[in-house]
C-alpha cells in the first residue's frame, strides 16, 4: 500500500509561477501584498487566466509579470504601455493588464501613459508607487515627497511630485483609484472593478520600500514603514483629483477618484473608420452589381 | 485569373514608399506602428489608408519607442508588424531592437535614410546608418538587413524581409534611403501564385509540453501566440528555455552564442550579392542601394575608356558578404566602395579583401547622390 502524502496548495498557486518563488523582494516590501491581491482577484473572480496578460517593464514591481501564470512580457524600460497598446489591438478580447512601478510608469514612461490614457485603451494599469526607484538603489522618482532623501537627494528632495491620480484623469483615463497596501479588501475590489471597467483605468499602490526609501528616511523596519503609511493615509469616499497630490508624504489621500464611462479607442474606431469602410465596400458592391447587369 | 483581393497585380507607377507599402501587405503584414518623419512617412500615410479596409490595424503612436514596442505586442499577439522611420527615429528604435533581438520576435523595421547626425538634412539622402542598422542596440547580436536600389526591389525586399524575421524570429531592417523612397518608377506586382509568403512556425505541442525558448535542431524556437493558454513569460531579460530571467554567467552562454549563431551558421544562404560583368574585370565598384545605381553610369564609361570594370550590388548589406569580397579582391586589382557616408561599409570590405587588392573609399556626407564622374574618377586612378 502506498503512503498518502497530503501536501498544503496554497490557495493563489493556480495563478502563480510557483517554480519561480520565492521572489526576489525584500522583506517588509510591499509587492507581494499586491501580487497577492491581484492574484487573489483574478481567482476569486474567475477571470480566465489564459486570455489575461500581464506586461511588465522593468524595476522592482517590473518583476510583477514574471510571477504570474499568465500570458506575461516583461518589456523595456518605461515601455510596458505600448507594449500593452500593441498586445491589446492584436487581441482585443484579451484583458490587458500593466503592472509596473512609478519610475516605470511616470518617470521613463509618461509620455506612453498620458497617450494611452488620451485614446482610452480598454486596459488596466496598476502603479506599485514606492516613492523611489528601488531596484537601483534609492534614488530620486518622480514621485518622491519633498524632503525626502534618496540617494541622489542627500540634503532632501526639493523637486516637487507628480499627483498621479489628477495627471491620470486629465490624460483621459476613465477610471482611477489609489490605495495603500494596507487597503486589502477596497484594493481587491478596486482590482476587480478595473478589469471589469471599459476603457482605460489606473490604479496606484502606495507600498513600503523598508529597504531604501525607509532606510533613508527613519524607517528602516517594514512595520514602521506600514505605522507611516496606516497613519499618514486617509480614505476619503468622494475623493477629489486635486487633493491627491502627495507633496511631503505626510497626507496620502486614497480612493477612488474617477469611474466614468466614455467610448474606448476601438469603439471610436468602430464608429468612424470602421462604418466609413462598411460603407465604401457596400458600394463598392452595388457599383459591381450594376456593371454586371449592363453587361 | 481572380484579382487578389490584397494587391492588385500588374504594372504601377508608385514612389519607393508606397511599393514598401504594398510589398508588406503582400507579405501579410497586418498591423503598423508608427510615427511620422521625413522620408519615410509616405509607407505610414499609404498602410493607414490600405490596413484599415482589409482588416489590419494601424496606430500612429506618440514616438518611434513606443511604435516599435507596440508591433513586438501585436506580433505576440499573432500579427505580422511593421513599422518604419528614418535616422533620428531609427536611433529611438534602437533599445528594442534590442528587445526584439532578446524575446526573438519577428519584426520588420524600414529606415528610410537621410542626413545626419541629429535633424541632419531631414529631407535629403544619406546612407549614414549602414553601421547603426549593425552596432545600435547594446550588446552582442547578429541583425539581417537589406537595402533596395529602386522601387521594385522595396517592393520585393519588403516581402523578403518579412519572410526572414518569421524564419528567423528576429527583426530585420530594410536600409532604403531617401531617393529610393521618394522616387516614382514602374513597380510590377506579381500574381499571387508568385508570391513565397513564409510564416513562423507555431508549436502543436499542449500547454504543459511547450517552453517558450527550448529550440529544436536549427536553434530557432516555435512560438504561440499570447491568449492561446500557453501562458508564457516573455523577458527581455537573459532568460533559460523556460523564458525566466536567470542573471548567471551560464545563462547568457546558453543564450547569446545560440541567438548570434542562428543567423552566422546560415550566413551563406542569407548573402545576397549580386555579381555583374565581374568575371575578368581588373576594377570591381561595390555599392547598396541609390548608389548602386549611381554607379552604372560610372561603370559604363569606365568600360568605354577601356577600363574592365565590374558590379558587386549588395541587396543584403548584414550579414555581410565576406566571401565574396574576399573572391573577387584576389582576382582584382581594386574595390571601389561609393557610398552616401564618410565611409562606413568600406571598414567591411577592408577588412573582407584583406590586403589582397586595394579598397577604394568613395565617401560623401549626403544631400545628394554622388556624381557618376567622382566614382569614373576613382576607378580610373585605382588601376594607375
Amino acid at each position: 500500500m502506498t503512503e498518502e502524502v497530503l501536501t498544503q496548495v496554497h490557495p493563489l498557486e493556480p495563478a502563480l509561477r510557483t517554480e519561480r518563488l520565492p521572489h526576489i523582494w525584500c522583506v517588509g516590501c510591499g509587492l507581494g501584498v499586491a501580487l497577492g491581491a491581484f492574484a487573489s482577484t483574478i481567482l476569486e473572480n474567475k477571470f480566465d487566466l489564459d486570455k489575461l496578460a500581464v506586461i511588465s517593464g522593468i524595476g522592482c514591481t517590473g518583476r510583477m509579470a514574471g510571477y504570474l501564470k499568465v500570458d506575461s512580457f516583461h518589456t523595456t524600460h518605461g515601455r510596458a504601455i505600448p507594449f500593452a497598446t500593441g498586445l491589446h489591438l492584436a487581441k482585443p478580447e484579451m484583458k490587458v493588464v500593466v503592472f509596473s512601478g512609478d519610475g516605470d510608469i511616470f518617470g521613463i514612461g509618461g509620455n506612453h501613459f498620458i497617450h494611452a490614457a488620451r485614446r482610452n485603451l480598454n486596459i488596466t494599469v496598476i502603479c506599485v508607487n514606492n516613492f523611489i526607484y528601488g531596484m537601483t538603489g534609492g534614488q530620486v522618482a518622480p514621485t518622491t515627497p519633498l524632503g525626502a532623501n534618496t540617494t541622489t537627494t542627500a540634503l532632501g528632495n526639493y523637486e516637487y511630485s507628480f499627483n498621479i491620480p489628477l495627471l491620470a484623469a486629465a490624460a483621459g483615463a476613465t477610471y482611477v483609484a489609489r490605495w495603500t497596501v494596507l487597503d486589502i479588501i477596497k484594493l481587491r475590489k478596486s482590482i476587480q472593478e478595473a478589469l471589469n471597467k471599459k476603457g482605460f483605468s489606473l490604479i496606484e499602490i502606495i507600498s513600503p520600500c523598508p529597504t531604501l526609501y525607509g532606510r533613508l528616511n527613519r524607517m528602516a523596519a517594514g512595520v514602521e514603514m506600514m505605522k507611516f503609511l496606516k497613519e499618514h493615509s486617509v480614505f476619503k469616499k468622494d475623493a477629489k483629483l486635486e487633493d491627491a497630490a502627495i507633496t511631503d508624504g505626510n497626507q496620502i489621500i486614497t480612493g477612488k477618484f474617477l469611474d466614468l464611462e466614455k467610448p474606448t479607442y476601438l469603439e471610436m474606431y468602430e464608429s468612424s473608420v470602421g462604418a466609413k469602410i462598411k460603407q465604401m465596400k457596400y458600394e463598392k458592391m452595388l457599383a459591381e452589381e450594376e456593371s454586371c447587369q449592363e453587361c | 485569373m481572380k484579382e487578389d483581393p490584397i494587391i492588385a497585380s500588374g504594372a504601377h507607377f508608385m514612389s519607393g514608399n508606397e511599393a514598401c507599402a504594398e510589398g508588406a501587405l503582400a507579405a501579410g503584414c497586418r498591423f503598423f506602428a508608427g510615427y511620422p518623419i521625413t522620408p519615410s512617412t509616405e509607407i505610414a500615410e499609404h498602410l493607414a489608408e490600405r490596413l484599415p479596409e482589409i482588416g489590419g490595424i494601424f496606430i500612429q503612436m506618440e514616438d518611434e519607442m513606443a511604435a516599435l514596442n507596440a508591433v513586438l505586442g501585436a506580433t505576440w499577439g499573432g500579427f505580422k508588424g511593421m513599422t518604419a522611420t528614418s535616422g533620428p527615429g531609427f536611433s529611438l528604435m534602437m533599445e528594442n531592437i534590442g528587445l526584439a533581438v532578446m524575446t526573438e520576435t519577428p519584426c520588420v523595421i524600414v529606415d528610410v535614410q537621410r542626413g545626419g547626425p541629429s535633424t541632419g538634412l531631414a529631407t535629403k539622402v544619406a546612407q549614414g546608418d549602414m553601421m547603426q542598422a549593425k552596432w545600435g542596440s547594446h550588446g552582442s547580436y547578429e541583425i539581417i538587413a537589406l537595402s533596395p536600389s529602386s522601387p521594385q526591389e522595396f517592393f520585393w525586399q519588403t516581402i523578403k524581409a518579412f519572410n526572414l524575421a518569421e524564419e528567423f524570429r528576429t527583426p530585420v531592417i530594410i536600409l532604403a534611403d531617401e531617393v529610393v523612397g521618394h522616387m516614382s518608377e514602374k513597380v510590377i506586382f506579381p500574381s499571387p501564385d508568385r508570391l513565397v509568403i513564409k510564416n513562423r512556425k507555431l508549436s502543436r505541442l499542449t500547454p504543459a509540453e511547450y517552453h517558450p525558448f527550448q529550440v529544436n535542431g536549427n536553434g530557432i524556437p516555435e512560438m504561440v501566440k499570447a491568449g492561446d493558454g500557453y501562458r508564457i513569460h516573455v523577458t527581455g531579460s537573459t532568460h533559460d528555455y523556460r523564458g525566466y530571467p536567470f542573471m548567471t554567467a551560464e545563462a547568457q552562454a546558453n543564450l547569446i552564442p545560440r541567438l548570434v549563431n542562428k543567423i552566422r551558421d546560415r550566413k551563406d544562404e542569407l548573402i545576397d550579392a549580386e555579381e555583374k560583368d565581374c568575371e575578368g574585370s581588373e576594377v570591381v565598384v561595390c555599392a547598396y542601394g541609390i548608389t548602386a545605381r549611381t554607379s552604372y553610369y560610372a561603370i559604363e564609361k569606365a568600360r568605354e575608356s577601356g577600363i574592365r570594370v565590374g558590379q558587386l550590388k549588395l541587396n543584403v548589406v548584414w550579414p555581410f558578404p565576406e566571401k565574396v569580397i574576399k573572391k573577387w579582391a584576389s582576382q582584382v586589382k581594386a574595390i571601389i566602395v561609393p557610398e552616401l557616408n564618410m565611409g562606413q561599409m568600406v571598414l567591411e570590405v577592408e577588412r573582407s579583401a584583406g590586403g589582397k587588392c586595394k579598397v577604394v573609399s568613395v565617401p560623401h556626407p549626403g544631400g545628394d547622390i554622388h556624381r557618376p564622374e567622382e566614382i569614373l574618377e576613382a576607378i580610373k586612378k585605382s588601376i594607375k
